[in-house]
Protein backbone atom coordinates (compact mmCIF):
# COMPACT_ATOMS: atom_id res chain seq x y z
CA UNK A 1 0.00 0.00 0.00
CA UNK A 2 2.78 2.31 0.53
CA UNK A 3 4.54 1.18 -1.72
CA UNK A 4 2.21 2.12 -4.82
CA UNK A 5 1.31 5.81 -2.73
CA UNK A 6 5.20 6.02 -3.07
CA UNK A 7 5.14 4.85 -6.73
CA UNK A 8 1.52 7.10 -7.24
CA UNK A 9 3.07 10.21 -6.39
CA UNK A 10 6.89 9.76 -8.23
CA UNK A 11 4.42 9.08 -10.95
CA UNK A 12 2.49 12.53 -10.57
CA UNK A 13 5.87 14.72 -10.27
CA UNK A 14 7.52 13.54 -13.08
CA UNK A 15 4.15 14.39 -14.68
CA UNK A 16 3.72 17.82 -13.16
CA UNK A 17 7.69 18.16 -14.18
CA UNK A 18 7.50 17.45 -17.83
CA UNK A 19 4.09 19.65 -17.67
CA UNK A 20 6.35 22.31 -16.70
CA UNK A 21 9.49 22.17 -19.02
CA UNK A 22 6.39 21.88 -21.97
CA UNK A 23 4.96 25.30 -20.41
CA UNK A 24 8.60 27.25 -20.18
CA UNK A 25 9.36 25.88 -23.43
CA UNK A 26 5.88 27.10 -24.99
CA UNK A 27 6.56 30.66 -23.58
CA UNK A 28 9.91 31.16 -24.44
CA UNK A 29 8.87 30.21 -28.19
CA UNK A 30 6.37 32.41 -28.61
CA UNK A 31 9.03 35.42 -27.02
CA UNK A 32 10.85 34.47 -29.73
CA UNK A 33 8.60 34.53 -32.87
CA UNK A 34 6.53 37.93 -31.24
CA UNK A 35 7.43 41.15 -32.78
CA UNK A 36 7.30 44.16 -30.47
CA UNK A 37 7.49 47.68 -31.46
CA UNK A 38 7.57 50.00 -29.14
CA UNK A 39 5.83 53.22 -29.93
CA UNK A 40 4.52 56.65 -28.45
CA UNK A 41 1.31 58.94 -29.21
CA UNK A 42 0.87 62.48 -28.75
CA UNK A 43 -0.54 65.34 -30.57
CA UNK A 44 -0.65 65.03 -33.67
CA UNK A 45 1.45 61.90 -34.40
CA UNK A 46 2.76 58.46 -33.61
CA UNK A 47 6.37 57.68 -33.16
CA UNK A 48 7.58 55.85 -35.44
CA UNK A 49 4.61 55.73 -37.74
CA UNK A 50 5.48 53.58 -39.87
CA UNK A 51 6.29 50.00 -39.42
CA UNK A 52 7.23 46.79 -40.89
CA UNK A 53 6.31 43.26 -39.70
CA UNK A 54 5.61 39.75 -40.85
CA UNK A 55 2.79 37.90 -41.83
CA UNK A 56 1.66 35.09 -39.81
CA UNK A 57 3.91 36.34 -36.60
CA UNK A 58 2.28 37.46 -33.73
CA UNK A 59 2.69 41.41 -32.96
CA UNK A 60 2.92 43.60 -29.63
CA UNK A 61 2.68 47.07 -30.53
CA UNK A 62 3.49 49.17 -26.81
CA UNK A 63 2.02 52.37 -27.19
CA UNK A 64 2.65 55.33 -24.64
CA UNK A 65 0.58 58.57 -24.99
CA UNK A 66 2.48 61.32 -24.14
CA UNK A 67 -0.21 63.43 -22.98
CA UNK A 68 -3.68 62.38 -23.44
CA UNK A 69 -6.55 59.95 -24.34
CA UNK A 70 -5.78 58.97 -27.77
CA UNK A 71 -6.85 55.51 -29.61
CA UNK A 72 -5.24 53.42 -32.36
CA UNK A 73 -6.67 51.90 -34.71
CA UNK A 74 -6.04 49.62 -38.37
CA UNK A 75 -9.51 49.16 -39.67
CA UNK A 76 -8.86 47.25 -41.90
CA UNK A 77 -7.12 44.43 -39.90
CA UNK A 78 -9.74 44.71 -37.48
CA UNK A 79 -7.25 46.04 -34.49
CA UNK A 80 -8.13 48.84 -31.97
CA UNK A 81 -6.78 49.94 -28.96
CA UNK A 82 -7.66 53.05 -26.71
CA UNK A 83 -4.09 54.88 -25.73
CA UNK A 84 -4.62 56.29 -22.35
CA UNK A 85 -1.92 57.94 -20.92
CA UNK A 86 0.29 56.54 -18.09
CA UNK A 87 0.94 52.48 -18.37
CA UNK A 88 2.27 51.58 -21.61
CA UNK A 89 -1.04 50.10 -23.59
CA UNK A 90 -0.48 46.46 -25.35
CA UNK A 91 -2.09 45.74 -28.76
CA UNK A 92 -1.67 42.06 -29.71
CA UNK A 93 -2.67 40.65 -33.16
CA UNK A 94 -1.12 38.44 -35.57
CA UNK A 95 -1.55 39.92 -39.32
CA UNK A 96 -2.90 36.96 -41.47
CA UNK A 97 -2.76 39.30 -45.03
CA UNK A 98 0.36 40.60 -46.05
CA UNK A 99 0.11 44.31 -47.34
CA UNK A 100 -0.06 48.20 -46.34
CA UNK A 101 -2.40 49.40 -43.90
CA UNK A 102 -3.00 52.61 -42.43
CA UNK A 103 -3.57 53.26 -38.61
CA UNK A 104 -4.93 56.25 -37.66
CA UNK A 105 -6.10 57.88 -34.38
CA UNK A 106 -9.95 57.27 -33.22
CA UNK A 107 -10.56 59.55 -30.46
CA UNK A 108 -10.72 62.79 -31.41
CA UNK A 109 -7.72 64.85 -30.25
CA UNK A 110 -7.37 68.37 -31.10
CA UNK A 111 -6.90 70.22 -34.27
CA UNK A 112 -4.41 68.12 -35.92
CA UNK A 113 -6.66 64.54 -35.40
CA UNK A 114 -7.12 64.29 -38.95
CA UNK A 115 -3.56 63.91 -39.58
CA UNK A 116 -2.19 61.35 -36.69
CA UNK A 117 -1.96 58.62 -38.72
CA UNK A 118 0.55 55.95 -39.84
CA UNK A 119 1.48 52.86 -42.21
CA UNK A 120 1.72 49.10 -41.36
CA UNK A 121 3.65 47.72 -43.66
CA UNK A 122 2.88 43.55 -43.86
CA UNK A 123 5.32 41.30 -45.72
CA UNK A 124 5.43 37.84 -46.42
CA UNK A 125 7.57 35.15 -43.99
CA UNK B 1 -45.40 79.89 -52.46
CA UNK B 2 -42.44 79.03 -54.15
CA UNK B 3 -41.60 80.17 -57.17
CA UNK B 4 -41.29 77.90 -59.97
CA UNK B 5 -37.48 78.32 -62.13
CA UNK B 6 -34.41 77.52 -62.13
CA UNK B 7 -31.30 78.13 -60.45
CA UNK B 8 -27.94 78.25 -62.38
CA UNK B 9 -25.00 76.57 -60.99
CA UNK B 10 -21.74 78.52 -62.76
CA UNK B 11 -19.13 76.32 -60.96
CA UNK B 12 -20.63 72.90 -62.71
CA UNK B 13 -22.33 74.10 -65.13
CA UNK B 14 -25.27 72.52 -64.29
CA UNK B 15 -29.36 73.92 -64.63
CA UNK B 16 -31.27 72.86 -61.78
CA UNK B 17 -34.77 73.33 -60.88
CA UNK B 18 -37.34 72.80 -58.45
CA UNK B 19 -38.94 68.98 -57.88
CA UNK B 20 -41.79 69.03 -59.65
CA UNK B 21 -40.16 70.75 -62.69
CA UNK B 22 -37.71 68.01 -62.68
CA UNK B 23 -40.32 65.55 -62.05
CA UNK B 24 -41.20 65.65 -65.67
CA UNK B 25 -37.93 67.05 -67.33
CA UNK B 26 -36.24 63.73 -65.68
CA UNK B 27 -33.00 64.64 -66.51
CA UNK B 28 -31.55 68.02 -64.96
CA UNK B 29 -28.44 68.15 -63.39
CA UNK B 30 -27.46 68.04 -59.66
CA UNK B 31 -30.84 66.90 -58.20
CA UNK B 32 -31.72 63.44 -56.54
CA UNK B 33 -34.99 61.90 -55.79
CA UNK B 34 -35.23 59.71 -52.54
CA UNK B 35 -37.79 58.06 -50.86
CA UNK B 36 -37.82 55.20 -48.30
CA UNK B 37 -38.36 53.05 -51.34
CA UNK B 38 -35.05 53.54 -53.11
CA UNK B 39 -33.22 56.38 -54.74
CA UNK B 40 -32.58 57.98 -57.76
CA UNK B 41 -30.04 60.58 -59.57
CA UNK B 42 -30.12 62.46 -62.91
CA UNK B 43 -27.85 63.66 -65.05
CA UNK B 44 -27.89 67.05 -66.71
CA UNK B 45 -29.49 66.85 -70.29
CA UNK B 46 -31.44 69.91 -70.21
CA UNK B 47 -35.42 69.95 -70.81
CA UNK B 48 -38.46 71.75 -71.66
CA UNK B 49 -38.72 74.73 -69.28
CA UNK B 50 -41.96 76.05 -69.80
CA UNK B 51 -43.99 73.03 -69.92
CA UNK B 52 -42.29 72.45 -66.68
CA UNK B 53 -43.03 75.30 -64.64
CA UNK B 54 -46.73 74.91 -66.17
CA UNK B 55 -46.69 71.63 -64.73
CA UNK B 56 -44.70 71.80 -61.56
CA UNK B 57 -47.24 74.98 -60.74
CA UNK B 58 -50.07 72.06 -60.96
CA UNK B 59 -48.51 69.92 -58.69
CA UNK B 60 -47.61 72.63 -56.49
CA UNK B 61 -51.22 73.66 -56.28
CA UNK B 62 -51.94 69.85 -55.46
CA UNK B 63 -49.25 69.85 -52.93
CA UNK B 64 -51.05 73.23 -51.22
CA UNK B 65 -54.19 71.09 -51.24
CA UNK B 66 -52.21 68.58 -49.61
CA UNK B 67 -51.37 70.41 -46.91
CA UNK B 68 -48.57 68.39 -45.89
CA UNK B 69 -45.07 69.17 -48.70
CA UNK B 70 -42.31 71.60 -47.42
CA UNK B 71 -38.84 71.79 -47.84
CA UNK B 72 -35.87 72.91 -45.79
CA UNK B 73 -32.54 73.90 -45.65
CA UNK B 74 -29.19 71.97 -44.85
CA UNK B 75 -26.04 73.70 -44.17
CA UNK B 76 -23.04 71.88 -42.84
CA UNK B 77 -19.44 71.92 -41.61
CA UNK B 78 -18.75 75.90 -41.96
CA UNK B 79 -15.97 75.41 -39.47
CA UNK B 80 -15.89 79.37 -38.25
CA UNK B 81 -12.25 79.97 -36.95
CA UNK B 82 -10.42 77.56 -39.71
CA UNK B 83 -8.01 79.51 -41.28
CA UNK B 84 -6.07 77.73 -44.43
CA UNK B 85 -5.37 80.75 -47.59
CA UNK B 86 -4.60 77.61 -49.64
CA UNK B 87 -8.36 75.94 -48.97
CA UNK B 88 -9.87 78.86 -48.82
CA UNK B 89 -9.16 82.47 -48.70
CA UNK B 90 -12.23 83.79 -48.39
CA UNK B 91 -12.74 81.83 -44.60
CA UNK B 92 -14.25 84.41 -43.05
CA UNK B 93 -16.68 85.33 -45.40
CA UNK B 94 -17.89 82.09 -47.05
CA UNK B 95 -20.19 81.49 -44.31
CA UNK B 96 -21.83 85.06 -44.34
CA UNK B 97 -22.34 84.75 -47.95
CA UNK B 98 -24.25 81.29 -47.35
CA UNK B 99 -26.29 82.95 -45.33
CA UNK B 100 -26.98 85.76 -47.65
CA UNK B 101 -27.41 82.55 -50.21
CA UNK B 102 -30.38 81.38 -48.16
CA UNK B 103 -31.66 84.68 -47.98
CA UNK B 104 -31.88 85.34 -51.11
CA UNK B 105 -33.61 82.10 -52.08
CA UNK B 106 -36.88 82.93 -54.23
CA UNK B 107 -39.41 81.41 -51.78
CA UNK B 108 -38.00 80.94 -47.67
CA UNK B 109 -37.79 76.95 -46.15
CA UNK B 110 -39.57 76.11 -43.30
CA UNK B 111 -36.54 75.82 -41.72
CA UNK B 112 -32.85 75.25 -41.25
CA UNK B 113 -30.38 72.89 -40.43
CA UNK B 114 -26.94 72.84 -39.61
CA UNK B 115 -25.45 69.25 -39.62
CA UNK B 116 -22.55 69.94 -37.35
CA UNK B 117 -18.96 71.34 -37.13
CA UNK B 118 -20.49 74.53 -36.94
CA UNK B 119 -16.94 75.93 -35.71
CA UNK B 120 -13.47 74.34 -36.13
CA UNK B 121 -11.90 72.88 -33.20
CA UNK B 122 -9.41 74.67 -31.03
CA UNK B 123 -8.07 73.05 -27.34
CA UNK B 124 -8.59 76.93 -26.10
CA UNK B 125 -11.92 76.60 -24.35
CA UNK B 126 -12.37 80.37 -24.29
CA UNK B 127 -12.00 81.03 -28.14
CA UNK B 128 -14.24 77.83 -28.69
CA UNK B 129 -16.90 79.98 -27.35
CA UNK B 130 -16.10 83.22 -29.22
CA UNK B 131 -15.84 81.37 -32.04
CA UNK B 132 -19.35 79.83 -31.11
CA UNK B 133 -20.99 83.44 -30.79
CA UNK B 134 -19.77 84.68 -33.70
CA UNK B 135 -21.01 81.89 -35.51
CA UNK B 136 -24.14 82.66 -33.76
CA UNK B 137 -24.01 86.30 -34.82
CA UNK B 138 -23.89 85.19 -38.75
CA UNK B 139 -26.21 82.73 -38.53
CA UNK B 140 -28.86 85.13 -36.41
CA UNK B 141 -29.10 86.89 -39.88
CA UNK B 142 -30.84 84.27 -41.65
CA UNK B 143 -34.94 85.73 -42.49
CA UNK B 144 -35.88 82.19 -41.02
CA UNK B 145 -36.11 81.94 -37.91
CA UNK B 146 -36.53 77.87 -37.47
CA UNK B 147 -33.12 76.61 -37.27
CA UNK B 148 -31.65 73.17 -35.48
CA UNK B 149 -28.28 72.86 -35.15
CA UNK B 150 -26.12 69.86 -34.29
CA UNK B 151 -22.78 69.31 -33.03
CA UNK B 152 -19.74 67.80 -35.08
CA UNK B 153 -16.59 66.92 -33.16
CA UNK B 154 -14.59 69.93 -34.07
CA UNK B 155 -17.37 71.91 -32.06
CA UNK B 156 -18.37 68.97 -29.09
CA UNK B 157 -15.67 66.26 -29.11
CA UNK B 158 -12.93 68.23 -26.73
CA UNK B 159 -15.53 68.41 -24.15
CA UNK B 160 -18.23 66.61 -24.64
CA UNK B 161 -20.41 69.38 -26.02
CA UNK B 162 -20.47 71.58 -22.64
CA UNK B 163 -20.11 74.89 -24.53
CA UNK B 164 -22.38 73.30 -27.72
CA UNK B 165 -25.39 72.94 -25.28
CA UNK B 166 -24.89 76.25 -23.81
CA UNK B 167 -24.64 77.98 -27.36
CA UNK B 168 -27.22 75.87 -28.94
CA UNK B 169 -29.26 73.71 -27.17
CA UNK B 170 -29.33 69.77 -26.36
CA UNK B 171 -27.06 67.20 -28.56
CA UNK B 172 -29.85 65.16 -29.49
CA UNK B 173 -33.32 65.82 -29.48
CA UNK B 174 -36.45 65.32 -31.62
CA UNK B 175 -38.95 67.28 -33.25
CA UNK B 176 -42.09 67.14 -35.48
CA UNK B 177 -42.82 69.08 -39.03
CA UNK B 178 -45.82 68.14 -41.24
CA UNK B 179 -45.90 64.70 -40.43
CA UNK B 180 -42.55 63.98 -40.70
CA UNK B 181 -41.08 62.87 -37.31
CA UNK B 182 -37.48 64.48 -37.32
CA UNK B 183 -34.73 62.77 -34.65
CA UNK B 184 -31.28 64.35 -34.42
CA UNK B 185 -28.38 62.19 -33.40
CA UNK B 186 -25.39 62.90 -31.32
CA UNK B 187 -22.38 60.76 -32.47
CA UNK B 188 -19.89 63.37 -31.41
CA UNK B 189 -20.00 64.48 -28.05
CA UNK B 190 -17.72 61.29 -27.50
CA UNK B 191 -14.58 61.43 -28.82
CA UNK B 192 -14.75 57.97 -29.61
CA UNK B 193 -17.33 58.76 -31.73
CA UNK B 194 -19.80 56.44 -30.58
CA UNK B 195 -23.58 56.98 -29.96
CA UNK B 196 -23.53 55.26 -26.50
CA UNK B 197 -26.02 52.94 -24.62
CA UNK B 198 -28.18 55.73 -23.18
CA UNK B 199 -28.36 57.76 -26.27
CA UNK B 200 -28.95 54.25 -28.07
CA UNK B 201 -31.98 53.68 -25.55
CA UNK B 202 -33.14 57.09 -25.42
CA UNK B 203 -33.76 56.53 -29.55
CA UNK B 204 -35.71 53.20 -29.23
CA UNK B 205 -37.91 54.52 -26.39
CA UNK B 206 -38.64 57.35 -28.91
CA UNK B 207 -38.97 55.21 -31.79
CA UNK B 208 -41.40 52.34 -29.97
CA UNK B 209 -44.35 55.46 -30.50
CA UNK B 210 -44.02 55.81 -33.91
CA UNK B 211 -46.14 53.30 -36.92
CA UNK B 212 -43.83 51.32 -38.73
CA UNK B 213 -44.77 53.63 -42.34
CA UNK B 214 -43.60 56.93 -40.05
CA UNK B 215 -42.05 59.27 -42.33
CA UNK B 216 -38.36 59.91 -40.73
CA UNK B 217 -35.57 61.88 -40.89
CA UNK B 218 -32.86 61.33 -39.42
CA UNK B 219 -30.41 64.20 -39.19
CA UNK B 220 -26.80 63.44 -37.57
CA UNK B 221 -23.07 64.31 -38.53
CA UNK B 222 -21.08 61.61 -39.02
CA UNK B 223 -22.20 58.70 -41.18
CA UNK B 224 -23.79 55.89 -39.46
CA UNK B 225 -23.00 53.19 -41.59
CA UNK B 226 -18.82 52.62 -42.32
CA UNK B 227 -18.37 55.03 -45.26
CA UNK B 228 -14.45 55.28 -44.97
CA UNK B 229 -13.12 54.00 -41.60
CA UNK B 230 -9.26 54.66 -42.70
CA UNK B 231 -10.36 58.02 -42.86
CA UNK B 232 -12.46 58.12 -39.60
CA UNK B 233 -16.07 58.64 -41.77
CA UNK B 234 -17.98 56.12 -39.76
CA UNK B 235 -19.81 56.21 -36.27
CA UNK B 236 -18.38 53.45 -34.05
CA UNK B 237 -21.60 51.69 -32.84
CA UNK B 238 -23.43 53.37 -35.94
CA UNK B 239 -24.78 50.00 -37.11
CA UNK B 240 -27.11 49.57 -33.58
CA UNK B 241 -28.99 52.85 -34.45
CA UNK B 242 -28.98 51.15 -38.37
CA UNK B 243 -30.59 48.09 -37.13
CA UNK B 244 -33.02 50.05 -34.34
CA UNK B 245 -34.39 52.19 -37.46
CA UNK B 246 -34.47 49.41 -39.83
CA UNK B 247 -38.63 48.05 -38.72
CA UNK B 248 -39.17 51.24 -40.01
CA UNK B 249 -40.00 52.17 -44.14
CA UNK B 250 -39.72 55.55 -44.34
CA UNK B 251 -36.25 56.46 -42.60
CA UNK B 252 -33.97 58.69 -44.79
CA UNK B 253 -30.64 60.00 -43.28
CA UNK B 254 -28.88 63.75 -43.65
CA UNK B 255 -25.48 63.99 -42.54
CA UNK B 256 -22.01 66.30 -42.97
CA UNK B 257 -18.64 65.52 -41.74
CA UNK B 258 -16.99 64.48 -45.52
CA UNK B 259 -17.67 67.78 -47.13
CA UNK B 260 -19.28 66.27 -50.15
CA UNK B 261 -22.44 64.86 -51.43
CA UNK B 262 -22.40 61.22 -51.03
CA UNK B 263 -25.68 58.77 -51.66
CA UNK B 264 -25.85 55.35 -49.91
CA UNK B 265 -27.97 52.88 -49.12
CA UNK B 266 -28.24 50.42 -46.11
CA UNK B 267 -31.15 47.85 -46.89
CA UNK B 268 -33.87 50.41 -47.64
CA UNK B 269 -32.63 53.23 -46.02
CA UNK B 270 -31.08 56.13 -47.79
CA UNK B 271 -28.03 58.66 -46.52
CA UNK B 272 -26.89 61.82 -48.41
CA UNK B 273 -24.06 63.41 -46.89
CA UNK B 274 -24.29 67.14 -47.82
CA UNK B 275 -21.24 69.50 -48.98
CA UNK B 276 -19.10 72.27 -46.66
CA UNK B 277 -18.88 75.35 -46.13
CA UNK B 278 -15.13 76.00 -45.59
CA UNK B 279 -13.35 73.28 -47.90
CA UNK B 280 -13.97 70.33 -50.04
CA UNK B 281 -12.52 67.01 -49.22
CA UNK B 282 -11.52 64.25 -51.72
CA UNK B 283 -14.23 61.35 -52.08
CA UNK B 284 -13.86 58.75 -49.91
CA UNK B 285 -10.16 56.71 -50.39
CA UNK B 286 -9.69 57.94 -53.79
CA UNK B 287 -6.35 59.09 -52.22
CA UNK B 288 -3.51 58.16 -50.02
CA UNK B 289 -3.91 60.88 -47.66
CA UNK B 290 -6.93 62.61 -46.84
CA UNK B 291 -6.34 66.16 -47.03
CA UNK B 292 -8.57 69.55 -48.23
CA UNK B 293 -9.13 69.98 -51.70
CA UNK B 294 -6.98 73.20 -52.79
CA UNK B 295 -9.15 76.17 -53.34
CA UNK B 296 -9.28 76.80 -57.16
CA UNK B 297 -8.85 80.25 -58.22
CA UNK B 298 -10.50 79.70 -61.62
CA UNK B 299 -13.73 78.40 -59.89
CA UNK B 300 -14.05 80.13 -56.11
CA UNK B 301 -15.92 77.55 -53.74
CA UNK B 302 -16.14 75.05 -56.18
CA UNK B 303 -17.33 71.63 -54.47
CA UNK B 304 -19.09 74.02 -51.43
CA UNK B 305 -22.33 75.02 -51.03
CA UNK B 306 -25.50 74.24 -49.21
CA UNK B 307 -28.67 72.21 -50.20
CA UNK B 308 -32.55 72.48 -50.41
CA UNK B 309 -34.91 69.12 -49.45
CA UNK B 310 -38.02 69.38 -50.75
CA UNK B 311 -40.35 66.44 -48.77
CA UNK B 312 -42.95 64.92 -50.37
CA UNK B 313 -44.76 63.79 -46.98
CA UNK B 314 -46.92 61.32 -48.07
CA UNK B 315 -44.62 59.05 -50.33
CA UNK B 316 -41.86 59.64 -47.75
CA UNK B 317 -39.73 61.25 -50.76
CA UNK B 318 -37.25 64.15 -50.55
CA UNK B 319 -35.91 65.74 -53.67
CA UNK B 320 -32.46 67.68 -52.78
CA UNK B 321 -31.30 70.63 -54.87
CA UNK B 322 -27.46 71.42 -54.56
CA UNK B 323 -26.89 75.21 -54.38
CA UNK B 324 -23.63 76.93 -54.70
CA UNK B 325 -22.48 79.21 -51.81
CA UNK B 326 -22.37 82.10 -55.09
CA UNK B 327 -23.84 82.45 -58.04
CA UNK B 328 -22.21 83.77 -61.20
Amino acid sequence: MNMNRKRLLEVLGATLLVALIFAARARSGAAATEQVIHMTAKKFEYSPNEITVKKGQPVVIEIVSLDRKHGFTIPELKVRSDVKPGAPNVVRFTPDKAGTFNFHCDNFCGSGHEGMTGTLVVVEE
Amino acid sequence: MRKSGSIIDPQEGLVRSSRRDFIKLAGLGGVVLVSGFGLRSYAAEGGERGSASQLGSAMKKMGAEKGGDFYFVQLSDTHWGFEGPAVNPDAQGTLEKAVAAVNGLDEQPDFIVFTGDLTHTTDDDKVRRERMKRFQDIASRLKVKTVHYLAGEHDASLDQGEAFQKFFGKLNYTFDHKGVHFIVIDNVSDPAATVGDKQLAWLKADLTKLRKEQPIVVLTHRPLFDLAPDWDWATRDGQTVIDALMPYSNVTVFYGHIHQENHHMTGHIAHHSAKGLMFALPAPMSVPKKAPIPWDATAPYKGLGFRDIEAEVKKAEYEITELPVVKA
